[in-house]
């Protein structure tokens, strides 16, 4: 086999071989032709306040309404690694030798779905929007872009950003899924306009919203891309009961739930339809973190913290877990598989992360006796009311922390309030996560920088080492060095000082119709969500 | 008569108020910001800055007094202001659900009379016999059944039986009655069969103890038709607590079938309160509690009203 693989030519079998697999490769290559038509019938857990892309976050919009716009960059819709980055309404860039000022070329005959043409002035006030919004305008993730000096449009098809410094991740952030176009003129009249009003240059145009029902859009037959979209119309129906979700799925009510299913659910829909349905799987960029508040004694002891830590069988919990949650990839800060993820090897050196586990945990309790508590002790772990993965993963790190005579209570608090109290500090010990819409580290080590910058920092610590290390991860513009930068930081935030830990990785699982064509898995469900590619099997 | 009814919605005015003054200080009570949860959440680049400037734009930032105040002018203009979530007018946000719940709870009821009072009666007039204990097995267990339980076990049936789903999507009557129908029927069925069990036992008891009275005894001595006496006398009579029981179990419909909802995906108002709650959307929880009550204080007066008509003795007293 090997030698099949490796070079076929050499002998007589492999190439008989060849031959028969050209013969079956041949209908199934016709069969990847995308077939036009069809209605996309999308589940979709949660629902927009708004409209504007610019000012909210739930993926619950991302969904509905990223089928009506473009960005200027975007994510390679075939790239499983989500990382990978493309033209969407600029079809070109370049970056000066000192990293600094971004200059992209717009496609031409690019056209909003009420037939303007699209200039770099929208650009322009799009981003104007999103970077330097008006008083009265929310910009939700401007604080990614503070490093904007100007935006300028010399041109009808010349957009260029100015930085203040060079920035690894830029490319990435124009490739926000959040960063939708929007037309100039529009947003002159009324900059809140696209709060409650949709028009874009996407693949789709707007039908109607019917609140707490489905959101539906249909096929622009004007799209730039010629030849897309495939489909005639998609109907996203909002879904909050996941039950409810699988049984559409099952029922063939939707097609695709595009967030996620549970592994039971994905058992349980698998056993219904076989080969009706199709499963996609990918570590998630979404992380089961542990905040630790270290202004509670004796948390403020990093060795009572690195204990903490050392008493997790993460790789036995990966196997075990994996059944029954939405956890599975035993991973550092970056998601594994993605190119700044860390190396198995390098992996295993951080505190926790070794295969003796007998090993890691006698540590724990020398660490335990030399912060003065030899006996252990007992305290409180905050967890997030919801269930999954949050229930199964507080109860199997309850179970471990009393391998090392730690007795942990578990406290469940409505997951509404229970970022109000890791905010105001009402905890010990608690579950945290961290999502990102794209894997970058820019994004996914924000909340970990010191209490005075990051908003989100719960364990309430101040790392100055910390925040330089994100300074020049973030500067770092050659890839190997950034790497360097980001494992120093992973080093010091997961081994170090542990001001915090990973328990696994999300899990990321989506079983959808068989129909469904053209769309793959990425780690976060924020991504390729434009389903111009998108097609249904007959 | 008519002072009755006037002395009835004078005394709407000081228990909405009540209600009004009580749901604005609880909402405030419960923690949570809905800033918080909309925008902060788990983005790391959520600056301080906006958070404050989005709580100003909801008033939030405004002493609880004023806050009260406002929303109470807003109320004694019958403006119930924008939910502080999405934004839209509150009326808009309620009469989109408003509709579907209605027809439920009408449906429900439809179904929960139809099956309750020729069971109720039959039991009675069949006291202990088999007839009886199926009736009481019957309503037992529709007790026992939680409706949104009942919901899940239509929903496999038809899933695993029939490999089919109700509609997802709602699709009012007047649009297209098959779709309607399709979506509908099994939660009404699901409920209306818990709420058939409540009103199936009181008809029976209340028919049990009007049989008894001497009056139909007397009618029984006169030689009256079973049918007329049953008819004209003795159901009429039993009807007044059968048609409490209903009256408060159709309000509660309208803004109580939480899970129901959820199980068969439908856009309702018991949806809207614990979506509206979980997210602090004050402004929206607030009129939903006030519709509510109102619903309640109505059906209230509604069968206070009717009690009148069945019962002369109220009637002319």
């Amino acid at each position: 086999m090997t030698d099949i693989g490796v070079a076929p030519w050499r002998s007589i079998p492999a190439i008989l071989l060849l031959l028969a697999g050209l013969v079956f490769i041949g209908p199934a290559a016709a069969q990847v032709k995308p077939r036009y038509g069809g209605e996309l019938i999308l589940a979709v857990p949660s629902e927009m306040p708004s409209y504007d892309g610019h000012r909210e976050g739930t993926f619950g919009m991302v969904h509905p309404l990223a089928p009506h716009y473009n960005t200027l960059l975007k994510t390679d819709p075939n790239d499983r690694t989500g990382t990978k980055i493309v033209s969407d309404l600029a079809e070109s860039w370049t970056i000066s030798s000192d990293g600094r000022v971004y200059t992209l070329k717009l496609r031409r005959g690019v056209k909003f779905h009420d037939g303007a043409e699209l200039s770099s002035r929208d650009v322009k006030a799009s981003y104007d929007k999103i970077v330097f919004p008006p008083p009265n305008v929310g910009s939700m993730r401007k604080g990614q872009y503070t490093n904007i000096e100007a935006i300028e449009a010399p041109d009808a098809s010349t957009i260029v950003f100015r930085l203040k410094w060079p920035q690894a991740s830029f490319l990435a952030s124009l490739a926000s899924p959040y960063n939708w176009i929007y037309k100039a003129d529009i947003l002159a009249k009324d900059v809140r306009w696209y709060e409650k009003n949709v028009m874009g240059t996407g693949p789709f145009t707007f039908v109607e919203h019917v609140k707490g029902s489905h959101w539906v859009g249909k096929k622009n037959p004007n799209y730039w891309d010629k030849g897309k979209p495939y489909l005639d119309g998609y109907r996203a129906i909002f879904m909050k009961d996941s039950a409810a979700q699988v049984a559409a799925v099952r029922a063939e009510r939707a097609h695709i739930q595009f967030r996620g299913f549970a592994p039971a659910e994905r058992d349980s829909l698998v056993a219904a339809l076989g080969k009706k349905i199709t499963v996609q799987e990918s570590p998630w960029d979404c992380a089961a973190w542990v905040a630790i508040n270290q202004e509670k004694k004796p948390f403020d002891d990093k060795r009572v913290r690195r204990a903490l830590t050392l008493a997790l069988d993460r790789h036995q919990a990966s196997r075990a877990l994996s059944k029954i949650a939405v956890v599975k990839e035993v991973a550092g800060v970056q998601v594994p598989g993605t190119p700044y993820a860390t190396p198995p090897d390098e992996l295993e050196k951080l505190a926790g992360y070794g295969r003796d586990i007998k090993k890691s945990r006698a540590e724990a309790r020398r660490l335990l006796r030399e912060a003065g508590v030899p006996d252990g002790f007992a305290f409180t772990f905050t967890n997030r009311g919801l269930p999954m993965p949050y229930e199964p993963v507080g109860i199997w790190l309850i179970d471990q922390w009393r391998q090392i005579g730690l007795n942990a209570t578990m406290v469940t608090i409505e997951a509404s309030q229970h970022v109000n109290e890791l905010r105001a500090g009402n905890f010990t010990v608690s579950s945290d996560a961290q999502c990102g819409y794209a894997v970058e580290p820019d994004l996914d080590l924000a909340k970990f920088q010191s209490k005075e910058i990051s908003h989100n920092n719960y364990g309430r610590y101040t790392d100055k080492v910390l925040d330089d290390l994100y300074q020049k991860q973030n500067r770092a513009t050659d890839p190997e060095e950034r790497k360097r930068y980001v494992r120093e930081f992973e080093r010091r935030l997961l081994d170090e000082e542990v001001h915090t830990f990973i328990t696994l990785q999300w899990h990321r699982i989506v079983p959808h119709s068989a129909k469904v064509r053209g769309w793959t898995i990425t780690p976060s469900h924020y991504l390729n969500q434009q389903l111009d590619a998108v097609w249904l099997a007959e | 008569m008519w002072k009755y009814v006037l002395k009835r919605v004078l005394l709407m005015i000081p228990t909405l108020l009540g209600v009004a003054v009580l749901i604005f200080f609880l909402m405030r009570v419960v923690p949570g910001d809905i800033v918080e949860l909309r925008f902060a959440g788990e983005s790391a680049f959520a600056q301080k800055e906006n958070l404050d400037k989005e709580r100003a734009r909801l008033g939030l930032d405004q002493p609880m007094w004023r806050q009260f105040v406002t929303w109470m002018w807003g109320i004694a203009r019958f403006d119930f202001g924008t939910s502080m979530w999405t934004g839209a007018p509150i009326i808009e946000e309620i009469k989109l659900r408003a509709a579907l719940s209605f027809q439920l709870a009408v449906m429900a009821t439809i179904i929960a009379v139809v099956l309750a009072i020729p069971l109720g009666v039959v039991a009675a007039l069949k006291q202990d016999t088999w007839v009886d204990y199926f009736v009481r097995v019957f309503s037992i267990a529709g007790l026992a059944t939680p409706s949104f339980w009942l919901g899940i076990v239509f929903i496999l049936m038809l899933l695993i039986v029939f490999k089919w789903l109700p509609p997802m999507v709602y699709t009012p009557f007047w649009v297209d009655p098959w779709q309607n129908m399709l979506q509908l029927i099994w939660p009404a069925l699901a409920v209306g069969y818990r709420y058939s069990a409540v009103a199936t036992r009181m008809t029976r008891s209340a028919m049990l103890e009007v049989l008894r009275e001497d009056y139909i005894r007397t009618a029984r001595a006169k030689g009256l038709w079973q049918k007329l006496i049953l008819s004209r006398h003795a159901l009429k009579n039993a009807m007044l607590p059968v048609l409490t029981v209903v009256a408060l179990e159709f309000a509660f419909l309208m803004g109580g079938l939480v899970v129901t909802e959820q199980v068969f995906n439908l856009n309702g108002l018991g949806m809207l309160f614990v979506e509206s709650v979980a997210r602090r959307d004050y402004t929206l929880t607030q009129a939903l509690v006030m519709l509510v009550a109102l619903v309640f204080i109505l059906v209230n007066f509604t069968v206070d009203l009717m009690y009148a008509w069945l019962d002369p003795r109220i009637r002319f007293r």
